[in-house]
């Protein structure tokens, strides 16, 4: 990608204006905190571009006007942040189901119910076991930079539209508000074909449906066999991680988006004090990077979770883990965000037992 | 250089995320990471403001701070709050205009000047902020002059250009200080 002058940006801008470059025309959305910058930024923005930006009556409103510009092939998407989520959660069922490529931004606040404002990572299993009804998934990225909110926004819609998905950036209160340099991506010029768009054709070709409506039960069991090969492929494909300091670490703490930049930090103080700790930090948290993991498995004596929430990915590190070295967690929910400090002694604690 | 870990902390409507904004402009220029976070919890509705400002040369884990080595209080409920946070060694740097009672720690440097009154009696009204910044500027390793007058140039939206030169006006005077 090419490196343009760095400019200062929130997180939420950043997600927007990638998006537009990334070919994005139109965006449906309502306010919610605290997502509304990228809302209010596309709002600006996209009559510029000569793309709509429409505030619709609702969250249930704006995810099923998404579905109809998914269906037309527009590059397409929609912001909101947890309980926004939770009311859009059906069309994005029903967009999954008519294989249609959208991206949907969630800027996590504290939760169950209205919650607080405040940065959370509460919504995990939401995002990576289904968020709404019926067998499937979606792909799922975790930015940690506003850097990484850029870059991913934009990779986002090639990988949607490649395997016909709606694809999830996670991010939080703390990324979506905080200012870091970005260097934005070039703007697109060509956008891939789409043949099974729902456009106009004036009777010179079979018609395209856009549906997740199937009477027989043989026809949708097909369709969700046949996306589930496409979700074979992804899993190999499209998982993404990075590591810090795993080759020799004895400890490993694994933390996405904002809790790993203060995993981080405590890792580096760690390392200072003498414990050998690392951090594994997964990109995509569906496809969870599960090879990558994995091969960290024969030499840490013991991982470490951090999230804010009350222990969610824990489960995907467990699975990955399958007993053969102990999994702990540590965790603040409901918007608070755990320090450097509380992490660096969750890990010097395991370093205690792990010597006895 | 020196982490600096800058906490500007008032009343909202004071300009903290501005004179915040400004800071993070200089570290971009002098190509430092930078990380800028508000507040912008219910506290933004009618109570304190606050944000944090990092300028480093290492990537920045946490972008909220919970050790300042550089405290701007514009009124008496942030210098309470972040008062014990600092560290020790810390620049303290305080509005007595809105500030009645100084810290008492000893391992602190407190600069203690009335930067609302100052401001307004210089024909800058609402500029207590960038005095500060100035102010700030004269007693840390922050940035140079010239990145400082380039962070706030860039720092103004183009719709309030004619702001420019009382800001720079403002710099001056807290740099005078």
């Amino acid at each position: 990608m090419a490196q343009n002058e760095k400019v200062l940006m929130k997180g939420n801008e950043a997600i927007a204006e990638s998006a537009i470059r990334a070919g994005c025309r139109f965006f449906f959305g309502y306010p919610i905190t605290p997502q509304t910058e990228l809302a209010a930024y596309m709002s600006k923005r996209m009559p510029k571009v000569e793309g709509t930006y429409l505030q619709a009556e609702s969250e249930v409103a704006a995810i099923n006007m998404v579905y109809g510009a998914a269906a037309a092939g527009a590059r397409v998407m929609t912001s909101s942040s947890s309980p926004g989520i939770s009311l859009k959660s059906e069309g994005v069922s029903y967009i999954a189901g008519a294989d249609l490529p959208c991206l949907i931004v969630n800027i996590e606040r504290g939760g169950p119910g209205l919650g607080s404002i405040q940065p959370s990572q509460s919504d995990y299993w939401q995002a990576t076991r289904a968020l709404g009804h019926g067998d499937y998934h979606m792909v799922v990225y975790a930015p940690a930079t506003v850097q990484e909110m850029a870059d991913l926004s934009y990779k986002a819609f090639d990988v949607a539209d490649k395997y016909r998905t709606p694809v999830m950036i996670l991010g939080d209160g703390m990324l979506g508000q905080m200012m870091e340099p970005v260097s934005l991506p070039e703007p697109r010029t060509e956008l891939p074909e789409k043949p099974w768009a729902t456009t106009g054709h004036r009777g010179q070709r079979e018609h395209n449906v856009a549906n997740s409506l199937y009477l027989s039960a043989e026809e949708l069991e097909r369709t969700n066999f046949e996306r589930f090969e496409r979700y074979d492929i992804i899993k190999r494909e499209e998982a993404l991680s990075e590591e810090v300091d795993c080759d020799d670490a004895d400890i490993i703490v694994v933390a996405f988006g904002a809790s790993s930049r203060i995993a981080r930090s405590a890792v580096k103080e760690a390392r200072k004090q003498g414990i050998k700790a690392g951090l594994f930090r997964p990109i995509t948290l569906w496809p969870f990077p599960v090879e990558a993991l994995a091969a960290t498995v024969g030499h840490a004596k013991a991982y470490l979770t951090v999230e804010m929430n009350m222990g969610q990915m824990v489960e995907d590190v467990r699975l990955v883990v399958e007993g053969r070295a102990p999994v702990e967690f540590y965790g603040r929910t409901g918007g608070v965000i755990p320090t450097p400090d509380e992490v660096l002694e969750q890990i010097r604690a395991i370093d205690e037992r792990l010597g006895e | 250089m020196e982490e600096l870990r800058v906490v500007f902390a008032g009343f909202g409507g004071q300009g903290l995320l501005f004179a915040g904004k400004v800071v993070a402009n200089a570290g971009l220029i002098d190509g430092r990471e930078v990380s800028w976070l508000p507040s912008y919890g219910p506290e933004m509705r009618g109570g304190t403001a606050n944000c944090s400002v990092t300028l480093s040369d290492e990537p920045i884990g946490s972008p909220l701070i919970m050790n300042p080595n550089v405290l701007v209080a514009m009124n008496q409920p942030s210098l309470v709050k972040f008062e014990e946070a600092v560290v020790p060694g810390a620049k303290v740097f305080a509005d007595t205009s809105l500030v009645n009672r100084l810290p008492q720690r000893e391992d602190i440097e407190v600069f203690a000047h009335p930067a609302t009154e100052l401001a307004e009696d210089a024909g800058l009204k609402g500029l207590a902020n960038i005095v500060l910044v100035g102010k700030v500027l004269k007693e840390t390793a922050l940035c140079s002059r010239e990145t400082m007058e380039a962070a706030i140039r860039k720092a103004v939206p183009a719709r309030k250009a004619q702001m420019v030169e009382n800001n720079l006006q403002a710099l001056e005077l807290g740099f005078n200080l």
